[in-house]
């Protein structure tokens, strides 16, 4: 078990920087989130610490050790890769097995820890079938088990389960939390899905253009987020920007989350309704304040107001997140 | 029903059309079997037809042309360029996909070029190589400058390509290096193009003709066509023995054929269609 550090860590890919100076401590048994749009250096934040990219500078550290110049076999990580990267011509077992059968490890003790590792994950019945002939969920938890049997210090996942259907994704969450908290071992899991960070995550880092914008527990990135970016980016619908002066005097841009948006008589601005969308546990809705899109979150049985009607609408000041206009970096009061 | 009728008339004609092919192709093959089984006095008679069969033909070609020398010597030579085709391929090709080196692409295009030169530009000076080191008359003449394809490295490379990236770095964090990534993953991968590969390189050097006869003048370093060529001059009045000559050293080619052909079809589909 051990804790990751990241010191300064740059890496640039002919002149072009994907990662910018990024500092990052990852406690013991932590399930960290890297979480960021495509491009963001999210992903190659996670092959530098598994070794599969070499940084152009600073350091990485897994415990006390700096392993930039150690093998990415071994620097003691095991990666879940989103395209699975599973051998295609081995048996699951051969799969599972195979990291132990490299590493030199007597057959009957590979075999036992393989078996092992499959039971865990639900694959005892498909250990003599190949790749090919299991399902997308299958196969992913094929990739977890060839992770999982190496017994290593640090798991790298790197979206590994953009490639599910929803449904199974949600379950296979649940399934990676439950993991987690049975193996004690640190995660660093890279995804561009908020929901995933905010449910699986003990805390969340957030890139953006190869540099971390906040790391926090999900709650406080949610309830604190440190930017404009990041306001928008986590949570669903994301959060309403007002300009400067709309909705409370000053020369900053204030930011209310849809569920802190209210329909009310007396709102201090006026809404004309675009859209309404009837979600069964709740109804957003939909409409412009001057030239900016607001949504509001309302309950499920809520008065349905008209489409092109004019609603006003109210935010309390408890609930607003200020931004300074130019940097769109929070402002705290 | 209709659309039935049409489906069913389109699938006749495509038989028709084969069964036509099929035999444009088979017909000399099997004018040239019912001609090594005749004797030489009855060869031209009813040239389509079985008759008088003896193995007589087949026997004394066999030992007139010393066929047996020449299959075992082209036997040795075609295994030698195969293997070490395959092997310098599959290292070539594997350098070129899953190294970085300064230049890679430049190299692989220069390997490439050489697929431009045509062999006859290049025998005059080849054969001056073999000669100024003492080659002639040897198996290493006739193995040494086949040994390495750019063909082949081309074909492999390939199906190398079509191995993902993630595959070789779930590999590398296993622990496996670069031989053992090629030994594990990347030659099972890439099995049927390897051995289409191996089945091209075993018969384009069984039927070579002009090289041997430039390196070789020693009938003791005859391969089945320089053997079969010398049984033609010494047998210009006995036409079937010629015949029978090449239905003798056709035989192993069409064997190999016949038991590799779906891994030669396999290999020359691959990557063609995607899944």
């Amino acid at each position: 078990m051990a804790n990751v550090r990241l010191q300064n860590l740059t890496k640039q890919f002919d002149g072009v920087t994907a990662v910018d100076g990024v500092d990052l401590d990852v406690a013991d048994r932590e399930f960290m989130i890297l979480l960021g749009p495509s491009g963001c250096g999210k992903s190659t934040l996670l092959r530098m610490i598994a070794g599969l990219e070499d940084p152009t500078e600073g350091e990485v550290f897994i415990g006390d050790t700096k392993v930039n110049d150690i093998l990415p076999k071994e620097r003691d990580v095991a990666m879940v890769f989103q395209s699975y990267a599973l051998y295609p011509h081995k048996t699951v077992r051969a799969n599972i097995e195979f990291p132990l059968k490299v590493r030199k490890v007597p057959k009957a003790e590979r075999a036992a820890a393989a078996t092992a590792a499959a039971e865990s994950l639900g694959l005892g019945d498909y250990m003599e079938r190949k790749p090919g002939a299991l399902s997308g969920g299958q196969r992913q938890r094929v990739a977890l088990a060839r992770a999982i049997v190496r017994d290593p210090a640090v798991f790298c996942m790197d979206e590994p389960l953009s490639n599910l259907d929803a449904k199974l994704r949600a379950e296979t969450r649940a399934e990676l939390i439950a993991l987690h908290q049975r193996l004690k071992s640190t995660f660093i899991y890279v995804t561009h899905d908020q929901v995933e960070a905010m449910t699986m995550g003990s805390r969340i880092a957030v890139m953006l253009r190869g540099k971390i914008e906040q790391v926090g527990t999900p709650q406080e990135v949610y309830d604190r987020p440190a930017s404009v970016f990041i306001a928008q980016f986590v949570g669903t619908p994301p959060m309403n920007i007002l300009p400067a002066g709309s909705i409370e005097p000053g020369d900053h841009l204030v930011g209310v989350r849809p569920e802190h948006v209210h329909i009310v008589a007396d709102g201090q601005l006026s809404m004309t309704v675009t859209l309404v969308e009837q979600l069964g546990h709740e109804l957003l809705v939909t409409g412009m304040v001057g030239d900016r899109r607001v949504i509001v979150r309302q309950a499920a049985h809520s008065a349905v107001p008209a489409i092109g009607a004019e609603v006003r609408i109210a935010a309390d000041a408890a609930d607003r997140h200020r931004f300074d206009p130019v940097t769109e970096r929070r402002i705290d009061e | 029903m209709a659309i039935d009728q049409i489906r069913g008339g389109r699938k006749i004609g495509r038989y028709i059309l084969l069964v036509v092919m099929a035999v444009i192709v088979l017909f000399p093959i099997y004018v040239m079997a019912i001609g090594a089984l005749k004797p030489g006095n009855k060869v031209l008679e009813n040239p389509l037809l079985p008759s008088n069969i003896t193995f007589g033909t087949l026997t004394r070609a066999w030992r007139s042309g010393q066929l047996g020398r020449a299959m075992v010597n082209s036997t040795v030579v075609a295994v030698v360029v195969t293997v070490a085709q395959v092997v310098t391929s599959v290292l070539a090709a594997y350098s070129f996909v899953f190294l970085k080196f300064p230049g890679r692409t430049v190299v692989f295009v220069l390997f490439l070029a050489t697929l431009l030169v045509p062999l006859e530009a290049t025998l005059t000076v080849n054969r001056r190589t073999m000669q100024s080191l003492g080659w002639l008359n040897s198996y290493r003449g006739l193995t040494v400058p086949f040994l390495a394809t750019a063909f082949g490295i081309f074909m492999i490379r390939q199906v190398f390509l079509t191995i993902p990236k993630e595959m070789r770095e779930a590999a590398s964090m296993d622990g496996l290096g670069h031989l053992g990534f090629l030994r594990e993953v990347a030659v099972p991968l890439s099995r049927p193009t390897i051995g289409a590969l191996a089945l091209f390189a075993f018969l384009t050097s069984w039927n070579q003709y002009l090289w041997p006869v430039l390196v070789t003048t020693d009938s003791d370093y005859n391969t089945v066509q320089t053997g079969l060529a010398a049984l033609k001059k010494a047998s210009l009045s006995q036409p079937n023995l010629v015949i029978a000559g090449t239905v003798i050293i056709a035989l192993p080619i069409f064997i190999v054929l016949i038991s590799f052909q779906r891994q030669l079809v396999r290999g020359l589909t691959a990557g063609a269609v995607k899944g």
